[in-house]
């Protein structure tokens, strides 16, 4: 096979799979149906795409995807109806068709994701249908990213799918009235897959970098489909701000750099101005929502030229705020370490402890880890050895487990 | 179009103990969501107190046990329901958010229709 045309179709793939099956969707009202035209649309292009690959390559596909399901609908029809079989024996699309008909293909992605992401499917379901109808993700690699095996996702998606026939889960974008909640469920997964790639819950690796940049493609389609909501641009800018320093989280060894650690010439520029820009316009907007807020913690770290420099006052300002929109434990965890730092070790101790407590936090290793920090600042060296073995029990990934050892070797060296 | 059932749930102990005003006010509340909700409304029905159910379990030998109670043992149980139709999940919940549920909550079930 040309390997030119091999990479047009993956790249197609990877940029324009939600795109065209949510445009195929809309004709055969049934998203099992609307990923067998756009899997074949796809294996079409590969042997079609050799004589040129199309100017629009999203529209092509479309455009077959699209006939193959009226064909499906028709031939559905017939024998239900027993008509005549209208069969189109239209010849494949050349390279320039397309270009015309794809300004009128309705851009559908919002539709679809509101409905991947409708509340009334299980959260991990949410997830599990977003990767795989808007990213083009298999079964296989939603199972992998998110650690259970293939059969179980399977039957979770296919659960999913039922449920949205079923109990008829709408194809459509909210009114206004019920979008900003409706808005805040999709932003919530697009965070999860951005979160469970920017570290990995488990396994070798600190990041995975497949789930972290299909959360920002998502992040950015929902910015061009949404560009005024502050809401939308602070996830965006989240993600972009959090993900410009994914070159210098870890030694070229692997090891876990903190941010105090990190070489921050490396840290990447045009994302950061990006999510700077967006982070600026949105902070206008009153009162700041969850994700613009978390944002902006990030751009105050982003605007320090060195740790010693951050303006821990500010960040901690931030998270008070953060907590009257969004109070959950783990910003409580973040907030009590900002004071630690903005105050001192001690200051920190005590706001940390009024979370031992928490039940959501019980097992979550970051809370025994920022202990053992501001205890080992205080020089108490056991209590901050117990509270670091504590931690590396709790810690999933690997390059965590490896920095909480070497933390705890240096406490004894 | 499509037909839901929405099951009221709600905590028959919590009622018992209410008061009076309480009992009067869900009263008028139903008859409130009925005549806002006229148009979508296919049904609906208050039921007597799960101390009156009664369950049937069909047995591994194949015989039906017969026991006094509703069927699963929850502090909350169906205190009544509403058959409703709508055009979709949205519109259902929509609707079904109105239904008066003090001490509990509502489910909303599509019905099942032969294709």
């Amino acid at each position: 096979m040309d390997p030119t045309v091999a990479a047009a179709v993956a790249d197609a793939h990877r940029r324009d799979w939600g795109f065209v099956l949510a445009a195929t969707a809309r004709i055969t009202r049934d998203l099992d149906a609307a990923e067998d035209c756009v899997q074949d649309a796809y294996a079409q292009a590969l042997a079609a795409w050799a004589d040129g690959v199309p100017a629009k390559p999203a529209a092509w596909l479309t455009l077959v995807a699209r006939r193959r399901a009226m064909n499906l609908i028709r031939r559905n029809d017939t024998l239900s109806r027993k008509l005549p079989l209208l069969v189109d024996t239209a010849t494949l699309p050349g390279p320039d068709d397309g270009d015309a008909a794809a300004d009128a293909i309705p851009d559908d992605r919002l539709r679809l994701i509101f409905t991947c992401c409708h509340p009334a499917l299980a959260v991990e379901a949410r997830v599990a249908l977003t990767l795989r109808l808007l990213c083009g993700l298999t079964t296989g690699e939603v199972a992998s990213a998110f650690l259970v095996s293939e059969t179980t996702m399977a039957a979770r998606i296919t659960r999913a799918k039922k449920k949205i026939t079923a109990a008829r889960i709408p194809y459509q974008v909210p009114p206004a009235s019920e979008l900003p909640d409706r808005l805040a469920a999709v932003l919530d997964v697009v965070h999860l897959v951005f979160t469970t790639g920017h570290t990995a819950p488990a396994g070798p690796s600190l990041q995975r970098r497949d789930l972290a940049e299909r959360a920002l493609d998502l992040a950015r389609m929902l910015r061009h489909l949404l560009p005024s909501d502050p809401a939308v641009a602070g996830l965006l800018a989240l993600i972009l701000l959090t993900d410009a320093r994914r070159h210098t989280r870890t030694t070229t060894d692997g090891r876990l750099l903190l941010l105090a650690e990190q070489d921050r010439t490396r840290w990447d520029r045009v994302e950061i101005d990006e999510g700077l820009a967006l982070i600026r316009a949105a902070m206008k907007r009153r009162p700041p929502t969850r994700y613009v807020l978390m944002a902006a913690i990030a751009a105050v770290h982003t605007a320090a030229p060195r740790w010693e420099a951050t303006d821990w006052q500010q960040i901690a300002g931030l998270y008070d705020s953060l907590t009257q929109v969004w109070p959950s434990p783990v910003v409580a965890l973040n907030r009590a370490i900002a004071i630690g730092e903005a105050r001192g070790p001690q200051a920190g101790l005590a706001a940390l402890d009024e979370l031992a407590a928490e039940p959501q936090l019980a097992g979550y290793h970051y809370l025994p880890a920022a202990r053992a920090e501001f205890l080992r600042r205080l020089h108490r060296t056991d209590d901050a050895r117990l509270a670091y073995h504590e931690a590396r029990l709790l810690a999933g990934n690997a390059v965590e487990q490896d920095f909480l050892t070497r933390r705890l070797g240096e406490l004894d060296g | 179009m499509a037909e839901y059932m929405v099951f009221i749930w709600d905590d028959e102990a919590s009622w018992a103990a209410a008061d009076p005003g309480i009992v009067a006010a869900n009263q008028t509340d139903h008859e409130d969501f009925i005549a806002r909700n006229a148009g979508a409304l296919r049904g609906g029905n208050r039921l007597h107190r799960g101390e009156t159910a009664t369950s049937m379990r069909r047995g591994p030998d194949g015989g039906v046990a017969i026991s006094d109670g509703t069927f699963a043992e929850t502090k909350e149980v169906i205190g009544g329901y509403y058959l409703i139709e709508a055009a979709d999940l949205d519109a259902a919940l929509r609707i079904a958010v109105q239904v008066p549920a003090l001490f509990g909550g509502v489910e909303v079930r599509p019905i099942w229709t032969a294709s």
